[in-house]
């Protein structure tokens, strides 16, 4: 297991409660990441333009992690 | 309860499954092709237009934007290196070449489905770093068991409270626990546990359980619109999942 109980009860709950929503599906967070990386690139409101993408990234660890990956390798593609 | 992973030596190992050849098949059938979209930029609309010509054209630009996400595809397998100790040094390539072919094949596919609502590269490199890092979740869990139950529940709800936290947060957790358990049904509990207590990959769940991403995603979003409905019914401090109009 990798929980880490150091991590403090508050994450745990707000890890099992997942975020209020409304959130995408994995799909649709999918098919939307890229232009929702390039808006948060070029400076513009990424959540405004594509609601509920944001909450899905709270809930979905996976998905999440594909977020911070595009996010950085584009913004070190364009620095 | 968890779930039994073939051993290594019952399911074939990544790297043998490598593809060496620089590029895979990537002769599409022809189709009409669909108009390019209105207000894409320049760059964009010349891979378009590149990737749908033929002969040298085309070829040059599928070895170009392979080369584009070999690049992506090891950024992906760098970044997380340093978490994967068990990967031997000859695998980060081997993933980061499969993974770029593996991209190469569903960008060719969904050619038609690219709007220009982003820069083409970006929404090539979304696939890169998506195969990249799937391969690598895959791997990480390769010959580990899934551990569907919450054993270590007592540690985390029996932790001593930091100064950061209060009574209502231990109050909070002890009915989450106990929601978990008289709330859930057996399958929205597993997953809820495996994914958000015992840091599984959705995906590599999914693989497990047979099943798509989706659908667990799906599940684990019912299990905790359970859990906050159960919450507030008792009279905490728990507002209620607001679905989407799309769910």
């Amino acid at each position: 297991m990798n929980a880490d109980p150091n991590s403090g009860r508050e994450n745990v709950v707000a890890r099992l409660l997942g975020p209020v929503g409304p959130e995408l599906t994995c799909d649709e967070c999918f098919a939307q990441l890229d232009r929702y990386v390039d808006l948060e690139v070029s400076g513009a409101d990424a959540d405004a333009a594509i609601p509920g993408l944001s909450a899905h990234l709270v809930g979905c660890p996976a998905c999440r992690e594909d977020h911070e990956s595009l996010l950085e390798y584009v913004r070190s593609e364009r620095s | 309860m968890t779930l039994a992973m073939p051993t290594l030596a019952e399911e074939a190992p990544v790297v043998a499954t490598v593809r060496r050849e620089p590029m895979p098949s990537l002769r599409a059938a022809q189709a009409p092709t669909p108009p390019v979209p209105a207000g894409i930029d320049a760059e964009s609309r010349s891979w378009l237009r590149r990737l749908r010509a033929d002969g040298a054209e085309r070829e040059g630009a599928l070895a170009e934007l392979r080369e584009l996400l070999l690049r992506a595809a090891r950024f992906e397998v760098g970044r997380r290196r340093a978490r994967m100790p068990q990967l031997r040094g000859g695998d980060h390539e081997d993933i980061a070449q499969q993974s770029a072919n593996d991209a190469l094949v569903a960008i060719l596919a969904k050619l038609d489905d690219y709007r220009g609502d982003s820069r083409f590269t970006t929404w090539a490199y979304k696939f890169a770093l998506y195969e990249s890092a799937a391969a690598l979740r895959r791997r990480s869990w390769q010959g580990r068991e899934v551990p569907l139950d919450a054993e270590h529940w007592p540690l985390i709800a029996d932790t001593g409270s930091t100064p950061d936290e209060d009574a209502e947060t231990a109050e909070l957790l002890g009915a989450v626990g106990e929601a978990i358990e008289s709330e859930l049904t057996e399958h929205q509990r597993e997953v809820l546990v495996a994914v958000t207590l015992n840091g599984v990959p959705i995906d590599v769940l999914a693989e497990r359980l047979t099943t798509t991403r989706g659908a667990l995603y799906k599940t684990l979003h019912d299990a905790r619109r359970r859990l906050r409905e159960s919450l507030a019914e008792r009279g905490l401090p728990v507002e209620p999942v607001v679905e989407s109009e799309s769910r």
